[in-house]
């Protein structure tokens, strides 16, 4: 396995820092201690010092860049037996380095008639006459408008080239030096001028691996590339760690018999309401955050949003995509109000009908894929929102009750929680609050 | 013997005392040598005081036509050498101990005599031998004195002095430099000034206000022979109109002194031959830099044509020995010193400083009219292999211009046809050298014609003519 060299914290508070100079050169032997390169602070000069025994096999992050954010991959380790050049010459492994950006939703998706997914569109190019910002792993290349021009002129992927401008910024020379490394970022895999990072595999080279005719080429819908920048994005910026239970759901589903069968019955004779297992856990989720108020946060650079209701955003598949409609102050509302709402949101969402503030915002989220069969996965957090969770089929297992083997309808939840916003015992709290709920659902009563 | 320094500049004009600021402010251990005056040329002999000058001869050419701006001025407006002196000195003299409460307050030690680099590491100040330019400011309190010392990094920052034709060398009284120029007992009623680069046309441009009748001579086709050839022309017409006497393609061969006037020998490059009587010549026909009697033949530092030879980051051959400023090379200016003194200084940090790109300099000459560019002229871009797009306007077509009564002037712009990016830019006329810096920002962020016409650019000002030369080359130009 290559090993991701990332941006170290040289302190509890530390976001970025400048990646002063490398003291090892690509092709280099290193050994574990070995100092490979400096990092300064505003308060300090730090050494990087590698793990483990290798080559350094590639350079991501420049000499002399500022700014680097904390975990970004700054360069990479080919480990014993494994080929340095093949590493340093094919797609980044690298954690940080996320699939090929995909571009914004051009200006005419973001009307509310839909192709809205997973939060917040991206604003519009307000000029609308020329190529919209590119994205690297979710963060805007800084370039000059004359590199951007020259880029599109000679068809180069911006994201492509390394910025040898102040704070990275990609300028005239960057983009010359590309051209004249044989239009390295041109499409093709190798790194441009060889100093720029391959994020991603081109397209063409990803084609070029299946049999031509083999395959059908589908282009993207701007929700399928607002959902490839939103999760790309999430899954590299924020530090993810992953809770699990198993929750015993008996009583739950007899109560939930019990409710339904109360329903009172319309004029057309069907009954007002029936909530479904997921109602519950909506219910759950609300509740067990207000009763664990530190979990029911936001991060934001600044400070930290401390909510007072819970917002639910509940993951809703639809043709070709999905939608995360939001129930709020989910804490405040009975089962079956939460059922007729959801029962709305995905009627519409199957419409492409909802607006943007009915999927914008929400503070955890539950995605439930039991319907399936699933048993476990972990889910990508959707920002803003600080957690979510992960909920498995209920089935029956074997379990063991005071020694003795018992069968139980057990549902399986993995919450997963940003590091940043809400620490490892916290998130057990919050995870703790709501199997006890789900266990027992008559506690949400009251 | 003192405790060894970080860094140690010989010269504190301003790329010296700048790069001593800034070694400072990095946490070196910083000081500077200095034989004279701190501020160097710049500030005592150069930039700052010829713009004193300057100034007093502008106001002089408002004061003569006061009916111009409907005013009327009784009585008869005389320029007094003596006190535009004096206000000129003056100048001088608070920005030069303004130079040295900067250096006191960041630390910096001056060590005031003349410097030698008797090895790697080590300087030796010896008492000033030179001759003093009167008048001369006080020596600053609290300087240190002769003696040897150590520093891990020496800077030569020395700067550069007037060049000197021979058989038409400066005696100071009779044949001028600037030093000589600046402080006139009293104005002549003629003089020639040889040269027109910058420092002949601020002084031919000054001394013409004062009603000195001034001929100036240049050995190249055209006046201020870096400028763009359309502005020089513009220029041109206009110090003709306002009474300068220009030679172009002429040089001066031969000079006799006479008791208090010298006679200049011209011939034009067709072979034509005048005689040309003033009471004093100016010697402005470029400068060269400070390299002699520093020690750096002994230690093997490369030069080439008068000045120490430079990396990017000001290093010389030499290990530990580095070069900035008009020592280094041209352009000979004193922010581009600065500016090379700080990448210097960073760089010996460790802090990756950018190189500097010479052709994002930007000059101004002070003259009336004012002259102010940056990157390449249109000649210079097409040679360079550039198709260009030129976009120029008038000040006659600016609202601004008119209500101050300049309507003469021009405002070009050189793009790359092909790209959009801005190659160079070219002004003439009132203010230009104020508003020339909009330019090297957009040439820094390497704008395109396009980000230059979505700025907005503020009514009434001067700056519209920028944003309309940008229309004018793309065919948008909206007020000719």
């Amino acid at each position: 396995m290559p090993i991701n060299i990332l941006m170290p914290a040289l302190s509890p508070t530390m976001e970025k820092g400048n990646l002063a100079r490398w003291l090892k050169k690509v092709g280099d032997k290193v050994k574990a201690g070995d100092v490979l390169a400096e990092i300064e602070t505003d308060k300090a000069t730090m050494e990087v010092e590698a793990i483990d025994d290798g080559v350094l096999a590639k350079i991501v992050v420049a000499d002399g860049t500022a700014d680097v954010p904390v975990n970004q991959l700054i360069g990479v380790i080919a480990g014993d037996g494994e080929d340095a050049k093949a590493i340093s010459a094919g797609p980044s492994g690298g954690a940080a380095s996320a699939p090929a950006p995909a571009a914004p939703a051009p200006a005419a998706e973001n009307t509310n008639n839909g192709g809205h997914v997973v939060g917040n569109p991206q604003t519009p190019n307000a000029r609308g006459d020329e190529d919209p910002f590119p994205l690297k792993n979710g963060a805007r290349v800084f370039s000059s408008p004359l590199a951007r021009r020259m880029a599109k002129d000679a068809n180069l992927d911006l994201t492509k080239i390394a910025g040898s401008g102040p704070h990275g910024r990609v300028v005239e020379r960057d983009v010359k030096a590309a051209l004249s490394g044989g239009g390295g970022a041109k499409a093709a895999p190798a790194p441009a001028a060889g100093r720029a990072p391959a994020p991603a595999m081109s397209d063409d080279a990803t084609k070029k691996l299946f049999a031509a005719g083999s395959y059908e080429e589908i282009p993207h819908d701007g929700m399928r590339k607002t959902i490839a920048r939103r999760l790309a994005d999430a899954a590299s910026s924020i530090p993810h760690f992953y809770l699990t239970v198993d929750c015993e759901i008996d009583t739950l589903l007899a109560a939930r018999e019990a409710i339904n069968n109360a329903a009172p019955k319309g004029a057309d004779k069907q009954p007002a309401y029936k909530i479904s297992v997921n109602d519950f856990v909506v219910k759950a989720l609300a509740v067990a955050l207000q009763r664990v108020p530190a979990a029911n946060v936001t991060w934001t650079e600044g400070a930290m949003l401390k909510h007072k209701h819970s917002d639910i955003s509940v993951a809703v598949a639809i043709p070709d995509g999905l939608i995360t409609p939001i129930v709020r102050n989910a804490e405040t509302k009975g089962l079956a109000a939460i059922a007729s709402e959801m029962k709305d949101f995905a009627a519409r969402a199957k419409a492409r009908k909802l607006k943007p503030e009915e999927y914008q915002g929400g503070v955890s989220a539950v995605s439930n894929l039991g319907m399936f069969g699933m048993k476990h996965f972990t889910a990508v957090i959707n920002p803003p929102q600080s957690s979510i969770l992960s909920v498995g089929a209920g089935e029956q297992r074997v379990v063991v009750k005071k020694g003795q083997p018992t069968v139980a309808t057990v549902m399986t939840a993995t919450l997963s929680c940003d590091h940043r916003a809400i620490d490892g015992a916290l998130g057990a709290q919050l995870l703790s609050a709501f199997k006890g709920l789900i266990e027992n659902p008559m506690g949400m009563l009251v | 013997m003192t405790t060894p320094y970080d860094i140690l500049i010989i010269g504190s004009g301003p790329g010296g005392y700048v790069t001593a600021i800034r070694a400072a402010q990095l946490g070196f251990k910083t000081a500077i040598v200095e034989r004279e005056h701190l501020g160097g040329i710049c500030l005592n002999w150069g930039c700052i005081p010829t713009k004193a000058l300057l100034r007093s001869a502008e106001i002089m050419h408002y004061a003569q036509h006061p009916d111009a701006y409907g005013l009327k001025i009784e009585g008869k407006v005389s320029a007094d050498a003596a006190a535009i002196v004096k206000r000129s000195r003056g100048v001088s003299a608070q920005l030069n101990g303004g130079v040295g409460f900067l250096l006191k307050k960041n630390k910096v030690d001056v060590i005031w005599g003349e410097a030698t680099i008797t090895k790697v590491g080590e300087v030796a100040v010896a008492a000033t031998k030179k001759p003093p330019m009167l008048p001369q400011n006080p020596v600053p309190k609290g300087v240190l004195g002769a003696g040897t010392y150590q520093a891990k990094h020496i800077i030569v920052a020395t700067g550069a002095r007037p060049r000197v034709l021979p058989g038409i060398e400066p005696d100071g009284k009779l044949i001028w430099t600037y030093f000589e120029a600046m402080v006139p007992p009293a104005f002549p009623k003629s003089m020639v000034v040889m040269g027109s680069g910058a420092i002949g046309i601020e002084f031919a441009s000054f001394y013409k206000a004062m009603g000195v009748d001034v001929t100036v001579i240049e050995v190249l086709p055209q006046i201020m022979p870096v400028e763009d050839a359309e502005i020089a022309a513009v220029a041109r017409k206009r110090f003709e109109k306002l009474g300068l006497k220009i030679m172009t393609s002429t040089k001066v061969t031969k000079v006799e002194k006479g008791a208090n006037d010298v006679t200049c020998h011209v011939e034009d490059d067709k072979g034509g031959k005048q005689v040309i009587k003033a009471e004093r010549l100016i010697s402005a026909v470029g400068v060269v830099g400070n390299i002699e009697n520093l020690g750096l033949e002994k230690l093997g530092v490369k030069t080439d044509r008068g000045c120490v030879v430079i990396d990017d980051f000001g290093r010389t051959n030499v290990p530990g020995l580095y070069a900035i400023g008009d020592v280094a090379g041209p352009p000979m200016l004193a922010h581009k010193a600065e500016h090379e003194g700080v990448i210097c200084v960073e760089n010996i940090k460790g802090l990756h400083p950018h190189p500097m790109d010479k052709l994002m300099i930007p000059g101004c000459t002070y003259c009336n009219p004012q002259v102010a560019s940056v990157g390449l002229t249109e000649a210079k871009a097409k040679a360079a292999g550039y198709t260009v797009k030129v976009g120029r306007f008038p000040f006659i077509g600016n609202g601004k211009a008119i209500a101050l009564g300049e309507p003469d002037g021009l405002v070009k712009t050189v793009f790359d046809a092909k790209t959009g990016k801005l190659l160079g830019a070219h002004l003439v006329g009132a203010e230009v050298t104020e508003l020339i810096q909009g330019f090297v920002i957009a040439m820094n962020l390497e704008t395109t014609e396009e980000d230059l016409m979505h700025t907005v650019f503020p009514h009434p000002t001067l700056s519209e003519m920028m944003h309309e030369s940008v229309l004018d080359a793309y065919g948008k130009v909206i007020h000719t």
